[in-house]
Order: structure tokens, then C-alpha cells, then sequence
């Protein structure tokens, strides 16, 4: 939520918010598009094909992106390639039977190439290439490999030609490699392509590739695909009808965008079916929003939980505002980074397990630190809490400075292991694992903390020292010892919120501070009285936001819960959950 | 009454501040302007906007004092009403730019051109008028002030809640002014100003004059901030501080007291803005974080709160050591600053005043004096007794 401070551009909240740091797709595309062949070139396709080259210039260009590179190209294909240079039609009919039978990635982007007239012979040596006229001459590139093969001029090479019935069949061939293809990311691709072109001239072969279809998500969009195809075809009343009735059966945004755009066209006796369908759409969107919106409520509520509960704890039984709690989570993120490391160069085959050993670490480095600074610092302001307000500020600065120092100033990577990367969906939702995760483990930290503060003698000894400091003391309570102890404990799951924070967050010596104002606004929204009220605050104040957020904006949904968290200081001072009693006035 | 006012105010340690103070109003333009550069008190042209600068961070400082050091409310969103008395000034020298802008509107400034303002926005009218900005560099943050204290001090909003919602407080307006829309230039801020009352800002006269207004204000400033603690209304301020439940249960009306005290400091704060932007050339969000007004705190604890001369001391020496402190060793001045921080509280709670008095009072012991704070947070400690019980007014 309040995610910045201090001198930087406010940025937009979690704006990685269901987008993993980098992911296998990205990679893949980034990769695949320098080893595609002749660029874009087949995208210049002949315009006498119409829609049907740009749709499969772009079936060609999502298969391709969506093959992983690792995949090797079967062994004689540049023999075969070659072949489509010899003979007649009939020859090259068989050729293009040959290179299909291969199944191999490239064939359908080579088959495009030669359908647009882009292959071309190389005379001197009966080599097949594809050639792209740059000024005068012609660059000349593998068809498989797209190494480039130097420039040649128009005498040096010569055209394939092709005639409209080796067209047709090179169509077919390639919308049939890829929606009949045995692997489910290209089909998938592919009919997701049919979707958004929704050529009437592949209605046909989505037929067929309908009928073969046994994944349900792919079936899903071919069916849709063809239910648009058939809305802009010249198809019965009766079949339209039925089209619609399998758009609105899907209820999800693309649904709603095609009946939107077939209700521009649509005879009149379809429209009150369409408007009908588009309201019952949008009643579904409008609740799959609201649990969308509960979910990144959620989510937000976890951080700021695992955020503010270490210092609900310190400000509770202390009534110390502690300013370098923020640099506590910083340091336990670099533990993680540390530990990371350390894993990595001497077990590696441990790295998909580092996070088991980072937790314990952060928790007890960063309660080490905690110890280290009430013993040395705030247990000589006790009584004073606006000074251990300053003394803090000041310890965390030290703090900052110092990881800078040591670390550099840069952004530090803590790679998530698999288990963590990634989302799925569920129902009309996307949910990454790297949050649910965090929810996880906000809530085992939350119920851990409950335990310790109501099931063990420290935490019995912590309560009573809360409650009335004098009397505890009397009763033969170690106050300094409960108040070491109660900074460590709450230093230590600031560190343990530092770990599940590199999950989400970039580790940089400032981190904490964007967290310090977020965990105060819980905090004293929630009150100290116990952490219910902090489980409380996070999860209202998660909420406020996320739902505020699609009305008014980040910025402006972070201003106007602030705004209303000063308002509701006003009427309980002391937050939701306040103790009662003489003890906790000043 | 008023005369008593200013008797009161001109009190033996106020009228030598006040003194010395117009003294360097004086002497600073003049080894600026005057004094050949042969001269070894000849001051740099850089030097007089930088000592402007920290002598307006010290009315800051002073202006926390005032609510801080006497009233016992330690505000975290003092830049708030500094950066509000700044954007009031700055948007005085936006309108005097006219057409020299980069796109030379006559009457949009350059960024409301760049962002597709059709015409200036209601809140920028009257502005091209100084004493029309003058106003609003007092009338801003007096009405933020007196809204938010209203509100927090009838709710008995105190210590360490007050605090953490003075800074939501400035960390709200931080993010609005982020925002383009709200048409303060947003992260830009407002800057490449032109004229102020018709004289260029960049001259070096400008600047000495600049520096002086400075020093003038800041020394109205400790006047009033004198007048007030010599009152009996300072009286009952400090009562506030040191227990705040007694001195209502006595009689005074301590909500009152304190909103008096926090729209006069928000007032000081908003002018020692409105003289920090000219001089700095620059005013935009940054001013407004959190980091911005506890670094005044720290200022002010250096110095002595609870004393006039305190925060003005610590003003000028902890930013002049970060000037030099960031010059020389740029990498330790966080270093520096967070051990001021925690040493300062721990060893020196009545700051460097406290010391040098301290030292005076071990020779000279009838000089001890009560008016500063008790090292303890202890409430059950006898009150200020020269406080007649009464309405506060």
C-alpha cells in the first residue's frame, strides 16, 4: 500500500502484483525472435491472399515464439528444404508432403515463406534460400537457421513459384501443423490466434480440429473462435443463435468484447439475445472482479501484516515506536540474499530448498540485532517514547548506510525457487504462487505468534509486563530481560517479513522504508491492545485499498486511506483494539 | 496588553538574539556585495543563498520548538506546512515567468502547457499579485493546521498516535503533490523562476536582499516565540507538556492552548518556506517526506528544545555540517547523522543550550531555571507553580 517515501516517484503499488519477476514465456520470446528466420519479413505477405497470410504470418510467428529453442530441428531438413527447388509442381507438392511429414518447428514459417514467393534458388549451387531485396541486390539467409548467406543480385538466384492450388494446400498444411500439432502450447497459441483474427476462410479446418480436441482449455477457445467466425459469416439465424449462446456461455472479457462487436452487425431479431447476454456477462464480471479484488486484498494484507506485527509486538509491551523496524525487514531480505549465495556456491543441490535455511537465519540475525540495539540504546530511554522514536530514526539510518556500504546500492536478486514462480487460474482468476505462498506464511507467522505470546511463560511474563509494567515488576518479573527479549522477538519476525518480502520486492538498502509508514498506519489503526487488532488493521486497510484502487487510482486510493486512518485516530485515539485501563495512559 | 506583549518579548536573551541577528542581516550582504574580493572577509556569491537556506531551516526548527520543546507535541509533518508556504511562493514565481517560459504562455506556466492545461485552474488565480501569495504563504498552512489540531487535539490525540499522524499527514500530501493532476507541476515541482517583485533572483542583490528578509523573519520570529513563553499562555504551555491530564483537570482549556500554539508554528514553518524557495530556486514533493520532518526534529534536539535560541543553533550547525559533512565524505554523512541522532538523545536530551547552561549552572547555581524539559517522561512531577489557575486566554 504505502509503498514509497522519501524522494523517489511514488510508483504504482505491486507493480509486479501477478507477474513473476521474469518468466519462462519472456525468455522464450526474447530468444525465439533472434532466431527467427528473415524477421518479420513474411509479414510484408502478398495482399491478393488477404487476411489469410497476416493470420498466418501471425499462426507462423506465435508458433514460433512459443517453441522453446532447445528444440532441435530435425537432422535432413535443409535436404529436404533444398527439394523444393527441383522439378515442377508435382515435384514440389511432394517436397511440401516430405517437410510436413517431418512435424519439424521451422516447416510451417518455410512453407510461408515459399507460399509469399520469398524462396528463392541460388543458381551457382541448387541452394534453397530465402531472400529479402535490400536496395538493388537481395540478402539472402537460411531458411532453417536464418544465418544470413551474403547478397546476391536478381540473376544469381531465381524464384520458386508456386501456383493458387499449391497455396491452398501449403494453407492446410500449416494451419494444420499447428491446430492439429501434437504439442499443446501450439495448438493453443494457434487457436488462440483463430480468436483474435477470426478469418471466416479457417472455419473448416477449426472444425476438424475441433473435433480431435481433448484438452478442455484449448477446446474452450476453439469453440469460442468458431462461434465468432460464424457470427460474421452469412450463417442461418438459427446457427447464429446458437454461436451466441456459446459466446455468453463462456461469460469472460473476450466474450464480452465479441458480442459487443457483433452487435454492431447483428440482424435485429439476434440483438435483444446479445444485449441480454452482455448484462448477464457483465453481472458475472462484476462478481469475478469483486473475488479478484478479495484476492489482491489479501494478498496486500499478508505483507502488511508480516510488515507491522513485529512491531505491534515492540509497541505493545514497550510503547516503543520503533523507526528501524522498516531496516529490520531489510536485513532480514539480505539474509536471504546471503544465505541464497552461500547455498548456492557450496550445496547447490540444495538452492530449490534455500528458503528453508533463510528463514531461521533471518529470524535469528535480525532478533540478534534487535537484542543488541534495546540493550545498547532504547533501554536507556525507557519513559521517553518520542526519544526512542529519534534514537531509532538514527539507528536506522546507520543501518541503511551500512548494507549500502557492504552490498552496493544496487537492486540484489533473490531468485524464487520454482515452487514459487508462476500462477494459475481459478475460475475467472489469476493467482501467483509466489502471494498465495505469502499468505501462507503470513498466516503460520500470525498463529506461531498467537502461540508464543499466549501458550509459553515469555509470552505470559510479556502480556503481564504490558498490562502493568510496576506490578509485573513486583511480582519478581525480569522486566529488562522481557523487554530484550520482547524487541528480539519482534526484530526477528520483522526479519522472517524481510524473507517473504524478496519475494515480492526489490532487496535494496531502502526497502524497509517504503514498509515503515504502512506498518505504523496498522498498527495504530489496529491498536495494541492484542494482535487481533493488527490482523485486523492489515487486513481492513488491504482491503480499503485494493478496493479503492480501481475507482480512484494507486496514488490517490494510498491518500485517501491515509486521510481516513488520521479521521479514525479521531474518534479512537488508540486504535481499534485499545487496552482499558489506568496502565496504558501516559 | 500588546505593549505587554512586546515587553515581555524583549526580555535580556531575545533582544541580544534579536541583535546579533540583524547584525548578520546586515554583515553577510554587505562582505557579500561590498568588500573587494581581495579582502579575506570577502563572502563567495554561492555562500549568501546557501546561509539563507540554512537561516530559514532554522526558523523551521524554531517553529517546531515552539510546539515540541514548550508544548510537548512532537509533530513529524513540520515540512508539510514548510513545503505549503513554498508552493505558495513558488506559484507567485511561476506567474511572474510570463512569457520567458520555454513555451512562453503568457499565462500557463510551462508545465501546465506540457501537460495540455487548457487555462489556469482556480486555485492559481490571484497569485501574480505578491501580497495575494503572501497571504496564502500565511493563510495554507494556518488553515491545514488549524483543521488537523482541531480535530486531533479535541480528540485528545497525544504523544506517540499525534505524531505518527502528523506524519500520514505530510506523507499524504507528499503522494498528492506526486500527482500531475492536482496541478502543482507534480514531480517536477516548480522551478526556473524569473522575478521576484521585479528583480531578477539570480542577481546577487537579490540574493543578499533575500538573505536579509531572511534574517528579519527569523528574528520576528524568535520575537514572537519569546512573547509567547514569557506569556502566561507560555506558561500554560509548558504545564501541557509536563502534565497534560493535571493541567486539565486545574481548569485550562489545553485544547485550545495547543491549537493556538501549532497554528502559530505552522505559520512560522509556511514563511520560513516561503523564503526557502527564492533562494534554492526549486520547490517540489520531496520537501514534503516524512524523512524531511524528522530530520527537523533532530535539528531541533541538537540545539535544546524547550530554549528560543536552541533550534536556531542546531539549524545552522547540522545543516552547515552536512554541507561540508556531503562535500568531503558523502558516503559517512548517514553515518554522522543517525549516531547525532542516537548520541544526542542519549547523552545531550537538553542539547548543546542544555550543556553550555548546565555548565554555567555548576558555578552559578541561583541560575538554574525550570523551563526546560525533565530528562524523565514522569508525570507525577510538581507543576510549573508561577502558572495561576484560570482561563488560558
Amino acid at each position: 500500500m504505502f509503498d514509497e517515501l522519501a524522494h523517489r516517484l511514488p510508483n504504482p503499488p505491486h507493480k509486479r502484483d501477478g507477474v513473476p519477476r521474469w518468466t519462462g514465456n519472456n525468455r522464450v520470446k526474447h530468444t525465439a525472435q533472434h532466431l527467427l528466420p528473415g524477421g518479420g519479413d513474411w509479414e510484408r505477405g502478398r495482399r491478393t491472399l488477404g487476411g489469410f497470410v497476416l493470420l498466418m504470418a501471425f499462426l507462423t510467428a506465435c508458433l514460433l515464439i512459443a517453441v522453446p529453442p532447445a528444440m532441435a530441428q530435425t537432422a535432413d531438413l535443409p535436404a529436404l528444404v533444398n527439394a523444393l527447388g527441383q522439378g515442377g509442381f508435382p515435384e514440389r507438392e511432394k517436397a511440401i508432403d516430405a517437410l510436413v511429414a517431418t512435424s519439424d518447428v521451422h516447416v510451417p514459417a518455410i512453407l510461408q515463406a515459399l507460399s509469399d514467393g520469398n524462396l528463392y534458388t541460388r543458381k551457382s549451387d541448387a541452394l534453397v534460400v530465402l531472400a529479402t531485396k535490400a536496395g538493388d541486390a537481395y540478402a539472402l539467409k537460411d531458411p532453417v537457421s536464418g544465418s544470413a548467406l551474403g547478397t546476391a543480385t536478381s540473376d544469381d538466384i531465381e524464384k520458386i513459384k508456386v501456383n493458387n492450388g499449391l497455396r491452398g494446400k501449403i494453407r492446410t498444411e500449416i494451419g494444420e501443423m499447428t491446430l492439429l500439432s501434437t504439442d499443446r502450447a501450439t495448438r493453443l497459441s494457434a487457436a488462440q490466434s483463430v480468436l483474435k483474427t477470426a478469418d471466416p476462410a479457417t472455419l473448416d479446418l477449426l472444425k476438424k480440429a475441433l473435433a480431435a480436441e481433448t484438452d478442455p482449455q484449448i477446446k474452450n477457445v476453439m469453440e469460442l473462435a468458431e462461434a465468432v467466425i460464424i457470427l460474421k459469416t452469412n450463417a442461418s439465424i438459427d446457427e447464429k443463435r446458437a454461436a451466441i449462446a456459446t459466446v455468453i456461455s463462456h461469460g469472460d472479457r473476450d466474450a464480452q468484447t465479441v458480442l459487443l462487436a457483433a452487435l454492431q452487425t447483428a440482424p435485429d431479431e439476434l440483438k435483444p439475445v446479445i444485449e441480454d447476454g452482455l448484462a448477464s456477462i457483465s453481472r458475472s464480471l462484476q462478481l469475478w472482479d469483486i473475488a479478484q479484488n478479495l484476492i489482491y486484498g489479501t494478498s496486500l494484507a499478508s505483507v502488511l501484516l508480516l510488515a507491522a506485527i513485529g512491531l505491534a509486538i515492540t509497541f505493545g509491551v514497550m510503547g516503543v515506536i520503533n523507526m528501524a523496524h522498516g531496516e529490520m525487514v531489510m536485513l532480514g531480505a539480505y539474509v536471504t540474499f546471503v544465505v541464497q549465495n552461500l547455498i548456492a556456491t557450496y550445496v547447490p543441490g540444495l538452492a530449490e530448498y534455500a528458503m528453508a535455511f533463510s528463514i531461521p537465519a533471518a529470524f535469528l540475525f535480525t532478533a540478534l540485532v534487535g537484542v543488541c540495539i534495546e540493550r545498547g540504546v532504547i533501554r536507556w530511554l525507557y519513559g521517553r517514547p518520542l526519544e526512542t522514536l529519534l534514537a531509532t530514526w538514527g539507528i536506522s539510518l546507520i543501518l541503511q548506510q551500512a548494507v549500502r556500504t557492504i552490498f552496493g546500492a544496487n537492486n540484489r536478486l533473490v531468485a524464487p525457487p520454482n515452487w514459487m514462480t508462476g500462477a494459475f487460474e481459478l475460475g475467472g482468476l489469476t493467482i501467483t504462487w509466489n502471494r498465495l505462498w505469502i499468505v501462507v506464511f503470513a498466516v503460520l507467522v500470525f498463529t506461531a505468534l498467537q502461540l508464543v505470546l499466549n501458550r509459553t511463560p515469555l509470552g505470559l511474563q510479556m502480556r503481564a509486563v504490558t498490562q502493568n509494567r510496576r506490578m509485573a515488576s513486583a511480582m519478581g518479573i525480569r522486566t529488562p530481560f522481557v523487554d530484550a527479549m520482547t524487541f528480539g522477538l519482534g526484530s526477528g519476525v520483522a526479519g522472517l517479513a524481510g524473507v517473504a518480502l524478496t519475494q515480492i520486492d526489490n532487496v535494496s538498502p531502502g526497502m524497509g522504508q517504503n514498509y515503515i509508514i504502512d506498518s505504523f498506519m496498522v498498527v495504530v489503526f489496529g491498536g495494541v491492545g492484542n494482535l487481533w487488532g493488527t490482523l485486523i488493521g492489515a487486513v481492513s486497510l488491504g482491503m480499503a485499498n485494493k478496493f479503492l484502487e480501481p475507482y480512484a487510482g494507486a496514488v490517490l486510493a494510498k491518500i485517501i486511506i491515509l486521510v481516513l486512518i488520521i479521521l479514525f485516530i479521531q474518534r479512537r485515539p488508540r486504535g481499534l483494539f485499545a487496552l482499558k485501563g489506568r496502565a496504558i495512559e501516559q | 496588553m500588546i505593549t505587554q506583549l512586546i515587553f515581555r518579548a524583549l526580555d535580556r536573551k531575545a533582544v541580544w538574539l534579536v541583535s546579533i541577528l540583524l547584525l548578520v542581516s546586515f554583515a553577510i550582504p554587505f562582505a557579500n556585495l561590498v568588500l573587494p574580493d581581495s579582502s579575506p572577509f570577502h563572502l563567495p556569491n554561492y555562500a549568501v543563498p546557501l546561509f539563507g537556506k540554512y537561516v530559514t531551516y532554522a526558523m523551521l526548527a524554531l517553529a517546531l520548538d515552539l510546539v515540541w520543546g514548550y508544548c510537548g507535541i512532537l509533530s513529524l509533518g513540520h515540512a508539510a506546512f514548510f513545503a505549503l508556504g513554498g508552493y505558495a511562493m513558488g506559484m507567485y514565481l511561476m506567474r511572474q515567468i510570463g512569457t520567458r517560459g520555454v513555451y512562453g504562455d503568457p499565462i500557463l506556466p510551462d508545465f501546465m502547457v506540457f501537460l495540455n492545461y487548457k487555462s489556469l485552474p482556480w486555485f492559481w488565480y490571484g497569485f501574480d499579485n505578491f501580497w495575494f501569495a503572501a497571504l496564502m504563504v500565511v493563510l495554507v498552512p494556518a488553515i491545514l493546521a488549524f483543521i488537523f489540531g482541531f480535530l486531533a487535539f479535541r480528540s485528545r490525540v497525544t504523544g506517540v498516535y499525534l505524531s505518527i499522524i502528523t506524519q500520514a499527514m505530510t506523507y499524504a500530501l507528499l503522494l498528492a503533490f506526486f500527482r500531475n493532476d492536482l496541478g502543482f507541476g507534480g514531480n517536477n515541482g516548480l522551478t526556473d523562476f524569473k522575478d521576484i517583485l521585479g528583480f531578477n533572483v539570480q542577481a546577487q542583490a537579490t540574493r543578499a536582499a533575500l538573505f536579509a528578509a531572511s534574517v528579519i523573519a527569523l528574528s520576528v520570529a524568535v520575537l514572537v516565540c519569546s512573547a509567547i513563553v514569557n506569556s502566561k499562555l507560555g506558561k500554560v504551555m509548558v504545564a501541557i507538556r509536563d502534565a497534560e491530564s493535571r493541567t486539565r483537570f486545574l481548569g485550562y482549556r489545553v485544547d485550545n492552548v495547543k491549537l493556538f500554539a501549532f497554528v502559530v508554528s505552522a505559520v512560522i514553518a509556511g514563511v520560513a518556506g516561503a523564503l526557502y524557495v527564492p533562494q534554492v530556486g526549486i520547490i517540489n514533493p520531496g520537501e514534503f517526506s516524512p524523512a524531511n520532518s524528522i530530520e527537523v526534529v533532530i535539528w531541533t534536539a541538537v540545539g535544546g528544545r524547550g530554549t528560543i535560541i536552541g533550534p536556531i543553533i542546531g539549524g545552522l550547525l547540522v545543516n552547515a555540517g552536512k554541507s561540508i559533512f556531503t562535500g568531503v565524505w558523502p558516503e559517512y554523512w548517514l553515518y554522522a547523522l543517525g549516531a547525532l541522532f542516537v548520541l544526542v538523545t542519549l547523552f545531550m536530551p537538553k542539547g548543546i543550550v542544555g550543556l553550555i547552561r548546565s555548565i554555567f549552572t555548576r558555578k552559578n547555581p541561583a541560575r538554574a531555571d525550570n523551563t526546560q524539559p525533565e530528562e524523565t517522561g514522569q508525570t507525577d512531577r510538581p507543576l510549573i507553580t508561577d502558572a495561576q489557575p484560570g482561563p488560558a486566554e
